[in-house]
């Protein structure tokens, strides 16, 4: 069901009605039928997989979490008669138990989600090869990489012990099936949300105002904006043979704004939603359109996905015991320089392909995370010459070239993403090649730009919403705009949502036969 | 030199820039990022031949001075 139809709403309507006319104790119990109803909705039978995802890591979770308690237990009660070397020996014994466990746990489900995801990628490849394989008929469950993310990181953090294990069914059922965050994240974390998911919520005006502001605010962004460009992105990229060069320069832009109007409106309904019933999730986007360089770009896109790369599988290579040993080898052999350098780089470089395999089973994807790999790589390189340019030249302070810099970013970023736009690898580079060698700036004032799925009238508001957008994240940037709303005179903040309201019934991108088209993350 | 100082000289190399007896988010305010911290994790196992895991990467033991100085203590008790 999408969060932009009509069922939707009615759906959130019916079961917010339930969350706060039963009794609280019911409002755990409420959420997790809706979520399932929900995902059942895309599907009955994937059910199956969501359970099985829920069940192994909980009892996974649980068999850690009862050898900690018995490993306390136990060295409590041989305080007295154990060494302190015993001690270290069954301490050392109990974490591998756990690890076992955790691992376990972990293989079957990213084992799930590569077979479902990846296995018709793996027979495209080998037929590419010269094999004869065939493609199996296998669809991919309904945010199976975004829960299957979260539940390793549940398991992660239990074995590290930054969190306890839950101990209820129900309560981690919740965390990983609910429903405004399976579709399209955030990749949430069980220490930051089990605490205000599974706590019972008095019913509070300010919070379903404030969610339904956050609503209509990601309704506006998906259906004005992102739904009104679709058109216009999937015409230009569908046909690479005939769309080349200054058409390219447009299909950055407009798919740049569409992925952004689209992802961070489906993050604003989630949010929406879930502070509606009281609940307070993480935000995944911080203004990531003004970052002065690709490495800010990646601390404020899709943080729950940066910060899990980061600290799921970035750390534990490069901190792990091989890479210190092989460091400590090239320090021996090729100096300080490469040895720090070198296994940080090689951490990167498979996190960054595991990042672009986890957005889509394709070519394209793996070589959109390699080129930010490289790109970044090639910044971190080059930072000491930056430092002494910025020192002798011009100060990092410098307005202008702040300005500069954060156009740069831009113009590299939608270089990157239009990667997810195209067949294969090569239409994109072919593309990408022709900006420089076609030269038919001409399109921009002949009428052309008007063939491709959008009028005048749908540029203008394509242009006057990107203004807003863009005047509202500077106001944002001096703190919460629904807070300093609250400041407004009750008639000018009544007016202001209105409009708000109004633009979205009728600018909304609906036309005949309305069917507002998938959120792009979804598909991940 | 004691532990603390060791530390200071190392995170000196690392940041000459930065004020690491004032500064209290190392971490959580992204003075240190993972390619820093990385190094800082591999110079302290150095410096001091102990093991430093993922698991001990939370702003406690991170973000500031004492913290960090504290985890090398305590990972010099658990050789």
């Amino acid at each position: 069901m999408l969060f932009t139809s009509y069922g939707f709403i009615g759906f959130l309507l019916i079961v917010l009605v339930l969350y706060y006319i039963l009794p609280k104790s019911f409002q755990k119990v409420i959420l997790l039928l809706a979520s399932f109803a929900f995902y059942a909705l895309s599907g009955p039978l994937y059910l199956l997989y969501l359970f099985s995802a829920i069940l192994t890591t909980f009892l996974a979770g649980r068999y850690m979490g009862k050898n900690i308690e018995v490993q306390k237990a136990y060295i409590a009660d041989h305080r007295d008669t154990i060494s302190r070397e015993g001690r270290k020996l069954y301490n050392a014994r109990q974490k591998a138990k756990r690890k076992r466990a955790m691992v376990y746990a972990i293989v079957i489900n990213i084992g799930v989600l590569s077979v479902v995801k990846y296995t018709n990628f793996v027979i495209g490849n080998i037929n590419a090869l010269g094999g004869q394989l065939t493609f199996l008929d296998i669809a991919l469950p309904l945010g199976i990489s975004y829960y299957t993310l979260m539940s390793v990181g549940y398991l992660v953090d239990i074995f590290r012990g930054t969190i306890k294990a839950e101990t209820n069914l129900l309560n981690y059922a919740l965390f990983l099936s609910f429903f405004p965050h399976i579709v399209q994240g955030p990749i949430s974390r069980y220490g930051e949300l089990s605490r205000t998911l599974c706590e019972p919520h008095d019913f509070n005006s300010q919070n379903i105002i404030f969610g339904a502001e956050r609503i209509l605010f990601g309704f506006f962004k998906k259906l004005v904006i992102a739904d009104r460009l679709f058109p216009v992105v999937s015409t230009i990229a569908g046909d690479p043979k005939t769309y080349r060069g200054a058409y390219i320069l447009c299909l950055m832009f407009f798919y740049t704004l569409e992925l952004y109007a689209d992802f961070t409106g489906g993050i604003d309904i989630t949010i929406g939603v879930a502070e509606m019933f009281g609940i307070k999730m993480t935000e995944n986007f911080e203004r990531p359109y003004f970052s002065k360089s690709l490495k800010e770009y990646w601390r404020r896109w899709h943080i729950s996905m940066g910060t899990w790369f980061k600290d799921y599988l970035f750390f534990p290579i490069a901190m792990s015991s091989t890479m210190q040993k092989f460091s400590k080898f090239l320090r021996k052999h090729f100096g300080d320089y490469v040895g720090k350098r070198l296994p940080v780089y090689i951490s990167s470089f498979i996190v960054w392909f595991m990042t672009g395999l986890w957005h889509g089973a394709s070519w394209n994807f793996i070589v959109w995370g390699l080129l930010n790999y490289v790109i970044l790589m090639i910044s971190e390189e080059f930072e000491p010459l930056t430092v002494k340019f910025h020192e002798k030249f011009i100060p990092m302070e410098n307005r202008v070239y702040q300005g500069f810099m954060v156009i740069r970013t831009m113009i590299m970023v939608s270089m990157l993403k239009i990667f997810d736009c195209y067949a294969n690898v090569g239409d994109v580079f072919a593309s990408i090649g022709s900006i420089f060698t076609t030269g038919n700036f001409g399109i921009f004032t002949d009428g052309s730009l008007l063939e491709l799925g959008m009028d005048v009238f749908d540029h203008g508001v394509i242009f006057a919403t990107t203004l807003l957008l863009f005047v509202l994240s500077m106001i944002q940037r001096r703190g919460s705009i629904r807070q300093r709303m609250l400041a407004l005179p009750f008639a000018v903040r009544a007016m202001l949502i209105s409009a708000l309201f109004i633009g979205v019934l009728l600018l909304g991108d609906y036309g005949v036969g309305y069917d507002s088209s998938q959120f792009i993350y979804n598909r991940f | 030199m004691n532990v603390r100082e060791e530390l200071m000289e190392i995170l000196e190399d690392l940041h000459p820039e930065v004020d690491f007896e004032t500064e209290d988010a190392l971490v959580s305010g992204k003075v240190l990022d993972s390619f820093d911290i990385v190094n800082l994790v591999t110079e302290l196992d150095d410096a001091f031949d102990i093991e430093i895991t993922a698991a001990d990467l939370v702003p406690e033991n991170f973000d500031t001075v004492d913290g960090i100085a504290e985890l090398i203590m305590k990972r010099m008790e658990d050789i």
